[in-house]
């Protein structure tokens, strides 16, 4: 099995070549990814009819308290109390309103709560670690939820994933689907990680990164962080943008 | 314009966040006109891929797109165009649904695909195209600008009691996978 030693070398190797802004998705330190991208060039084509529009969510879909995920179990869950917000913009700026953002994450002693996470770490019975919203009219999405802790995977000896939250977001039209992960600034863990490390512009990374926002702790209850999603622009005309479920 | 934040992997827990019942189900399978669009996900080996995420998006069978929310909390009734599964052990997804119609008279009706997995850095796009309708498929601008040898990727077949689109990351027979103008300076 390659050691971390073996990793970093490839990771080192990998950054001096120049990056896009999006992960490289033939990245070989990352060991999973080496059967399963496209060797192909992607075929470049415009959108067109249902590629140009984004499926519709609504609070049929969302109950608001599904944005806050250290209340869905009898008890308190276990570690430090985080509010997460922002916007989820377009890539001209335009707020995407009312569209579904999902979260996944670890406990805090960063374990999920799935069958095949067999990291040696607790498991917190008041915590699930999944949560759902919906943008407002200007785009800001909010949960309340927990720190995840940094947790071993099996990529190569000695592999630790910083902390991080999953983010599933859609904008409004269906090229611009995401999903990406959310870190925390200062983690010791980034320069070791081959998924983080993916995207080799240092820009491009910390975009990845939220910011700690005093303004958004409050008093013996939560520290607060702050993370903007710019999604793609749209590839619609301005004059087509509605405000959809308003 | 900004840079838009880089995608990273929906990795090997998703089920966690991402599944939810008769996410697959954008008609009731015993739906009158419900058709079985299904597949496999295979890697550059040949091996399928049981911890994918497959999404579609489409039109509905007059070919409006629909701007109906209920996708997440299914009524039975309400078609909403738009449905996420999940491969099992042996790589396999479905999905019940019906078949889109043309969205503009001689277009080719097909369905918008996003492929996610454990291993796959960033997103994939591609379309499963209806197989039937030999002259709009031959007009269809995506279609006329593959090659000949890997446009049948991009195209449906009738088989098993509904729709067959294999998707296949990597390899000999690797599926068409797609970009688009205000993407296509996100990859390196």
């Amino acid at each position: 099995m390659n050691t971390q030693a073996d990793i970093d070398q490839e990771i080192a190797a990998a950054a001096q070549q120049p990056g896009g802004p999006q992960p490289r998705i033939d990245y070989p330190p990352y060991r999973s990814s080496v059967l399963r991208h496209p060797k192909q060039p992607l075929q470049l084509i415009d959108p067109e009819s249902v590629e140009l529009w984004a499926p519709a969510f609504g609070h049929r879909d969302v109950a608001d308290d599904e944005a806050d995920l250290t209340i869905q179990h009898a008890g308190t869950p276990l570690g430090e109390r985080i509010v997460v917000t922002g916007r989820v913009l377009d890539g001209d700026g335009r707020p995407v309103a009312h569209q579904l953002v999902e979260v996944w994450q670890a406990n805090a002693a960063g374990r999920y709560r799935h069958q095949r996470d067999q990291h040696p770490a607790p498991h917190d019975p008041n915590f699930t670690g999944v949560g759902r919203c919906l943008t407002d009219a200007d785009g800001n999405y909010r949960f309340q939820t927990i720190k995840p802790g940094p947790y071993p995977w099996r990529n190569h000896l000695n592999a630790w994933r910083p902390a991080h939250i999953h983010f599933s977001i859609f904008g409004t039209d269906f090229t611009q689907r995401l999903v990406t992960q959310m870190y925390f600034p200062g983690d010791p863990l980034f320069r070791y990680d081959p998924i983080y490390q993916s995207i080799t512009d240092p820009k491009s990374r910390d975009l990845l990164i939220a910011q700690y926002d005093h303004d958004l702790t409050t008093p013996e209850w939560n520290t607060g962080y702050r993370w903007d999603i710019v999604l793609t622009g749209s590839h619609r005309t301005p004059l087509d943008t509605e405000d959809d479920n308003a | 314009m900004s840079a838009a934040v880089p995608g990273q992997t929906v990795g090997p827990f998703f089920h966690l966040g991402l599944e939810y019942p008769q996410m697959n189900e954008l008609v009731p399978p015993a739906h009158p006109r419900a058709v079985r669009l299904h597949g496999r996900v295979t890697d550059g080996a040949g091996a399928p891929v049981p911890d994918a995420v497959i999404e579609i998006w489409q039109a509905d069978r007059r070919g409006h797109v629909v701007r109906q929310p209920g996708s997440l909390r299914r009524d039975g009734w309400t078609f909403t165009g738009w449905g996420r599964a999940a491969t099992d052990p042996d790589g396999n997804y479905q999905f019940a649904t019906v078949e889109p119609g043309a969205t503009e008279p001689g277009r080719a009706p097909f369905f918008a695909v996003t492929v996610f997995a454990r291993g796959l850095l960033d997103r994939l796009f591609t379309r499963a195209y209806l197989p039937d309708d030999a002259a709009a498929l031959a007009a269809d601008p995506l279609l006329s600008a593959v090659g000949a040898q890997r446009r049948g990727t991009l195209i449906t077949r009738r088989a098993d009691r509904g729709l067959v689109f294999d998707i296949r990351l990597q390899g000999p027979d690797e599926t068409v996978f797609l970009t688009y103008p205000r993407l296509r300076d996100a990859w390196a």
